[in-house]
Order: structure tokens, then C-alpha cells, then sequence
């Protein structure tokens, strides 16, 4: 590759929920504003543009990261999942989604996507997570409604139902 | 919040990397993961002129042990290191530390070497490596060199590393038997910067204390084998001698009581691991 100019826009190729998408960035473009304003994936939030809140959070290469935190032109190739990446099919929600409606695990929605997305990479890696974990795990996000008990509840429910679901899969 | 502009690099040699580092020098920032550069540039704390990203060089993302240390390459990220089955056994302080570092959502990108870059006062692979005498490899056009961790950090946020120079790797010493080891810190929240974290190392003459969030840079005595008041009036005089200020977060005297507390705590601790 070679060296990217700064006053020009450069084509950045990925995949993004399964499909190959492209669009152009600057060198100092966010990947929340690229995801958001040049591939109009407006699922992925912005909050405080700095790493701390987690609202921004996405699957970069099989791993939770901050949007906000990573440049467009770092994730040129890369396999991004955003929270419209979830629901299995349209008008049906993920079994974490489902988890988080029963359990009012979300009142505003603004922080929602990035602790799903955070969840989705955890309970994979994780499948019978105990609540201290899930505790400590989700100190990298701030919800400011929900007092985070009904996300702890909903995160186990979840886990619960895909152990289930993976057993008659 | 958002950077100011920047030529981006993917460099695909080591020798690319080098020769921009040469001709920009200071202009130039090394991009690994990017967890503490991007907020430095989006409140535009920096302002590069050129980002060279490092994580595409095979030669870089390499976790190498041999009977001695622990090489870890600049692009290896924290939490692929905590993942390593065989860290615990090597080197404990190191696993003790790295849980502490950011979030899961951080050490995710954020690299091992990448902390020891930025040189955040309170950041906890900057203090271990100083715990444990470890070193940096740095590289130029021109040369190698190994700089040993207690001459590396020089200021908040500065090292001794060179304008044309990147760091390469870092290398902690592996677990000495005989040894204990034992890592603490305190923050408002877990994830938070540590106000204060406080690193120990126990051996057969005494123990080695290193301090974090207090000082400029992290900070590191040794003793011989104290206890009851000696022990007390150590740490009481580490305490004062890292001239802790009062700011945002907690007060200077809140900051020598928890060196005096946990330092006791992690002294005790790593005494107990040497049975």
C-alpha cells in the first residue's frame, strides 16, 4: 500500500455484516464516521469519541473494538460486524436482542449496541459466563439508565438460551 | 473530536517503516493498535504529520520465550499476550498486571509495546517492566539498541527513545524460581487509570517496589528484608519522595496512603508467593 496523502480520499474495502462493501476515506476519518456517514450504517453510535464510553463498540476481525479508536484506512480488508449484523432475519431479533427485550435491558438504547455487540464477542468465547465476569467485562461501558442489572440478567438469559439452542443445533 | 489531517503508512517492511521514521522524524507517530494514539489525536493533543502502521510485519507480532525472558513484538496485542497458555508460568506479575490494563474492549487492539510507547504515568506494563528489570529493543535506520526499562521512562508520556527510532519489542525476564511476585491497584473504577498500582518483587535479600500513577514515571526501590515498623517507614519515605500532587482525582495525602497501604499489601503478597 502505498502512502496515503492526507487531503485525499483513499478507497477502503471491507466486509461488513457478511457483504463486501467500499467507500472512500481520509487518512483521519473514524471508523464510527465511516461506518455511519459514507456507508449510512447509523446502528453504530457515537458517544464520547475517545475510547471511554463503549458505545462505539464493533467486531473488528472476530474481536470487540471501539470504533472511534480505529481509523477507516486501518480496517481496509478487515471483517467488521456492527449491531445490524445481528438479527437473523429482518422482523427477527438475535437471541441476545430477544434477551435484552424481555429483560428491559435498555431504556434510551444509545449504549445498547455496543454492549450487544460486546456481549455477542463474549458469550461466543464464553458460553456459561458467571455474573463477576460479566461484571468486570462490562465496566468497558457506560449505560446511564438501566443501572446495568437488567443487562447482567439479560446476558445470562442470553447465555442460557444459546447454550440450549447450540445443544439442539 | 476529531484528528487533525495525516498521510497514513501501511508499512509492508521494517525498512519502510525506518526510512519514513528517518525523513519525518518527529512529524512521524508509530500507529500500532491505536488505543491511547487515537485519543491523543482526536483532542489533538498530537499532531502528526505522518502515521505508520505497524501491524501488518509478520516479523513484529511474534510472543518468543527462551529459558531467561519473555520477547513480546510490537504488534502483539494485550489480549492476545493474556491468552498465551504458557504467561502465567513464565512470568506472574505480567499476568497479574495485564487484566488491569484498559478494558476487554481495549487490550482487544491495544498493544503491549504500545503502553510502554505512550508512557501514561499510571499505566501498568511500564511499571511491571520496571519491577522486573526488563528492557526495550529499539530500532533505526542506523542501528539496535536495548534500553533497560529503569532508562526508558523519562517524563510524563516521554522515553528515551529516538525520533527516527520504533520500538521493536520488549523483553521481561521470566519467572526466577525463588522468586514471589504480586501486582495491585487502586481506581475509582475497575478499568479506570490507576491512581495509584504498586508492582512487587520478593527474593531471598529483600524486595523490589515499583510505583505507579504517582510520579511522572513509574518508580522503583529496593530493599533489604523489612518488616513490622522498617516496612512501614519505607514505604512512608517512598511515599514522600514521589512528590504525589493533588488533581482531579484524588489528593496528594490520598495518594501516600495508598503507596504506604498497598505498597505494604504487595510486599506481604509477594513474600507469601516466594513459599
Amino acid at each position: 500500500m502505498p502512502r496515503l496523502s492526507a487531503d485525499a480520499r483513499h478507497r477502503i474495502r471491507l466486509k461488513l455484516n457478511g457483504r463486501t462493501v467500499e467507500a472512500d476515506a481520509e487518512p483521519r476519518m473514524l471508523l464510527t464516521d465511516f461506518l455511519r456517514h459514507n456507508l449510512a450504517m447509523t446502528g453504530t453510535h457515537v458517544g464520547c469519541e475517545h475510547g471511554v464510553c463503549g458505545a462505539c463498540t464493533v467486531e473488528i476481525d472476530g474481536v470487540p473494538a471501539r470504533a472511534c479508536l480505529t481509523l477507516a484506512v486501518q480496517t481496509d480488508g478487515a471483517n467488521i460486524r456492527t449491531v445490524e449484523g445481528l438479527a437473523p432475519e429482518p422482523g427477527r431479533l438475535s437471541i441476545l436482542q430477544e434477551a435484552f427485550r424481555r429483560h428491559h435491558a435498555l431504556q434510551c438504547g444509545f449504549c445498547t449496541a455496543g454492549i450487544l455487540m460486546s456481549l455477542e464477542c463474549y458469550l461466543r468465547d464464553n458460553p456459561s459466563p458467571d455474573e463477576t465476569a460479566l461484571r468486570d467485562y462490562l465496566g468497558g461501558h457506560l449505560c446511564r439508565c438501566t443501572g446495568y442489572v437488567p443487562i447482567i440478567a439479560a446476558a445470562l438469559d442470553a447465555a442460557a438460551r444459546l447454550r440450549e439452542a447450540h445443544k439442539h443445533a | 473530536m476529531k484528528p487533525a489531517r495525516f498521510d497514513y503508512l501501511r508499512a509492508g517492511t521494517l525498512a519502510e517503516a525506518h526510512a519514513t521514521l528517518a525523513a519525518d522524524g518527529d512529524d512521524a507517530r508509530i500507529l500500532a493498535g491505536g488505543q491511547s494514539l487515537l485519543p491523543m489525536l482526536s483532542m489533538r493533543m498530537a499532531r502528526p504529520k505522518v502515521l505508520i502502521d505497524i501491524m501488518h510485519l509478520p516479523e513484529l507480532a511474534k510472543i518468543e520465550a527462551d529459558a531467561n525472558a519473555i520477547r513480546i513484538g510490537a504488534s502483539v496485542r494485550q489480549a492476545k499476550l493474556l491468552a498465551w497458555p504458557a504467561l502465567h508460568e513464565r512470568q506472574p506479575l505480567l499476568a497479574a498486571a495485564l487484566p488491569w490494563v484498559g478494558h476487554a474492549q481495549t487490550r482487544s487492539r491495544g498493544t503491549v509495546c504500545g503502553s510502554v510507547a505512550h508512557a501514561d504515568p499510571s499505566a501498568e506494563i511500564p511499571l511491571v517492566l520496571l519491577a522486573l528489570k526488563g528492557a526495550i529493543h529499539l530500532s533505526s535506520r542506523q542501528k539496535q539498541r536495548r534500553v533497560p526499562a529503569v532508562d526508558f521512562f523519562t517524563g510524563i508520556m516521554s522515553t528515551a527513545r529516538n525520533d527516527d527510532e520504533l520500538i521493536e519489542g520488549i523483553e521481561a525476564p521470566c519467572r526466577t524460581p525463588g522468586h514471589g511476585y504480586a501486582f495491585r491497584e487502586f481506581g475509582r473504577r475497575y478499568g479506570d487509570f490507576a491512581i495509584v498500582a504498586c508492582a512487587a518483587v520478593a527474593h531471598a535479600d529483600g524486595v523490589r517496589l515499583a510505583i505507579g500513577g504517582v510520579a511522572d514515571f513509574p518508580t522503583v526501590r529496593d530493599y533489604p528484608d523489612l518488616s513490622g515498623t522498617a516496612l512501614d517507614d519505607a514505604l512512608d519515605g517512598f511515599a514522600w519522595e514521589l512528590d504525589a500532587r493533588d488533581d482531579l482525582h484524588a489528593t496528594g495525602s490520598f495518594r501516600r496512603n495508598l503507596v504506604r497501604q498497598l505498597g505494604r499489601a504487595v510486599v506481604e503478597e509477594a513474600r507469601r508467593c516466594r513459599a
